[in-house]
């Protein structure tokens, strides 16, 4: 019965996310329609000037433009190419977003992945250290390098790891990795100090067991939903490291779009960036709830 | 903690910024020369009796662009986060005064801007506006929008707290002594934030500060010949090692200053919240 329960929770939580996922995705492009449709010059397109096309090409460009005039027109017609994978064409680079995509995701996967796993290792070993050793020294020193990195712009990273030959993923890691720390180390020592974890130390409990038999089961949950901003952050510090370590990604994409106003290309991989969050946030939430129901 | 030795930390920050503003307020008097001069005769020069911080690529002194950059980051970073935290109080306070469906619409609203990286966001909405403008209004443009979409996770913080304000004792009392709508708001609800809003502001000025300089560094901020830590830090991108010219880290080693000098200010502020 209570299984049952849990289940039919657990679909309508699952449910939940899916629609809050479509909800976004349809709220965004509209937003994104409409911001394209009212940004400056969208009315006027270069290739009107061109001198080989005749007054009929002209026309039948400015056509064209008149026809997306009304916003909902320009959403509708925009909803539909991308329900048949069409996501349009880039205006700086001429080719289609589909294959400027599928040409720079998997770079951009890559680094965000290795970067999400080397931060995690680093702020966790930190945090970890700290919370077994509790001497006061130590938690400052990690504090202080933590909050140094929390210091420094994204940027300005991406341009020490050029300097340095540091891999676009470690530059990764080194962005997100305080952020990570701090609210781990936080959830840790909040762990830590409940009655029955320090008891189970002065018994004599192993760390190791501690960890697993009792520190995960009360801060795991939350430590996924840090996972699951996590990932936000690491996309995020694809832009800078990707942008000025010359590495042909998403990000690199992002940027080059900004600096050439290109908003057709911009704002479908805003949506698209923001659909990856909101599923890892969304699964980490998901996953999170079913621990706690395990733990209940 | 050491109560001594934290509110030492704190009269170091505090007094390390004041140090900074007062620098910065008097770039007219220490550097006379502004920041747009160009020394044609000394380019890319290393720090002399004349030039301090050495000149930049097209002779312009490093110092008073410091100096100048400096200024408008911490004028600027502060008017912004004023800007948000107001909006956040606005949107925010009411959502959790109001509580039901405005709150929940509001969240969901807030939940659709905090579910895009920040960084996205801003070159987004920074390619939305035209590039090509002058620097006085790039350098407003950048921080202005900033204080427009640096709002949401502070309405996140003030919904709940203002949540939670609702069901108390106090404004009960005062719901049922007919104190109602706007006024109950105004009188006592909102001064109650007061402490959070104050939190959320200080919190906000750093992480706006840090914004700037990262759109500058991306070429997506203030317009040269305007100077900004961004743009000053662009400069980094030519490096082939750090001993080739150290001085040219002098921006950076400001701002992680002074970001510290505000992260530790902070602290103060969330124990009052």
């Amino acid at each position: 019965m209570l299984g049952k329960m849990l289940g039919r929770k657990m679909r309508r939580k699952i449910m939940g996310h899916a629609l809050a996922i479509v909800a976004t995705v349809l709220l965004g492009g509209l937003l994104s329609a409409t911001l394209v449709r009212l940004a400056p010059g969208f009315d006027s397109d270069e290739a009107q000037l061109d001198p080989h096309l005749n007054s009929a090409s002209v026309q039948a460009l400015r056509q064209a433009r008149l026809d997306q005039h009304n916003i909902f027109r320009f959403y509708f017609h925009s909803l539909q190419r991308a329900a048949h994978g069409d996501l349009g064409t880039s205006l700086s680079l001429g080719q289609p977003v589909t294959l400027l995509l599928r040409e720079r995701a998997p770079l951009t996967l890559r680094l965000v992945g290795i970067g999400l796993l080397l931060s995690w290792a680093v702020a966790m070993a930190m945090a970890l250290s700290a919370a077994w050793l509790r001497v006061s020294a130590y938690d400052a020193l990690t504090t202080a390098i933590s909050g140094t990195f929390l210091c420094i712009p994204a940027a300005v990273l991406a341009l020490l790891s050029v300097l340095w030959n540091v891999p676009g993923a470690l530059a990764i890691a080194l962005i997100v990795f305080p952020s990570v720390y701090r609210y781990s180390r936080n959830l840790l020592a909040k762990a830590y100090a409940m009655p029955h974890i320090v008891s189970a130390r002065a018994r004599g409990l192993s760390e190791l067991r501690i960890l697993f038999w009792h520190v995960v089961p009360v801060a795991g949950p939350q430590l996924l939903a840090v996972a699951g901003v996590s990932v936000s952050l690491a996309v995020g510090a694809a832009i800078p490291v990707e942008a000025l370590c010359g590495l042909a990604g998403v990000g690199q994409l992002a940027w080059q779009a900004a600096l050439a106003r290109d908003l057709p290309l911009l704002t479908n991989l805003t949506v698209l960036v923001t659909i990856v969050t909101l599923l890892a946030n969304s699964s980490a939430d998901v996953i999170g709830h079913m621990l706690r129901a395990q733990e209940a | 903690m050491n109560p001594w030795r934290t509110n030492f930390w704190r009269n170091l920050a505090c007094a390390v910024l004041l140090l900074v503003v007062g620098l910065s307020l008097a770039a007219n008097w220490l550097a006379p020369a502004g920041y747009a001069r160009q020394f044609r005769e000394a380019t890319d020069a290393a720090p002399s009796r004349v030039h301090w911080l050495g000149t930049d690529e097209i002779g312009r002194d490093r110092f008073a662009r410091v100096l100048y950059g400096t200024r408008i980051s911490l004028l600027l970073a502060p008017a912004a986060a004023l800007l948000s935290t107001l909006m956040a109080a606005l949107v925010g306070g009411l959502a959790g005064y109001l509580g039901g469906v405005w709150a929940r619409a509001a969240m969901a609203m807030t939940d659709l801007f905090l579910s895009l990286p920040w960084l996205f966001l801003l070159i987004t909405v920074r390619a939305l506006l035209p590039l090509n403008v002058s620097p006085l209004f790039s350098v407003l443009v950048t921080f202005l929008m900033l204080g427009l979409l640096g709002w949401t996770s502070a309405a996140r913080v003030l919904c709940s707290s203002a949540g939670s304000l609702r069901e108390s004792d106090f404004v009960r009392q005062a719901r049922a002594s007919g104190v109602r709508g706007a006024r109950l708001f105004w009188i006592h609800v909102l001064p109650n934030l007061k402490a959070v809003l104050l939190a959320q502001f200080w919190i906000s000025i750093p992480v706006f500060i840090l914004s700037e300089a990262n759109l500058g560094i991306l070429g997506l901020g203030v317009a040269e010949p305007m100077p900004s830590w961004g743009s000053l830090l662009r400069e980094l991108e030519g490096l082939i090692s750090v001993g080739e010219a150290p001085w040219k880290f002098v921006p950076l080693i400001l701002l992680v200053v002074v970001v510290t000098s505000f992260q530790l200010m902070l602290s103060k502020q969330e124990q009052a919240a």
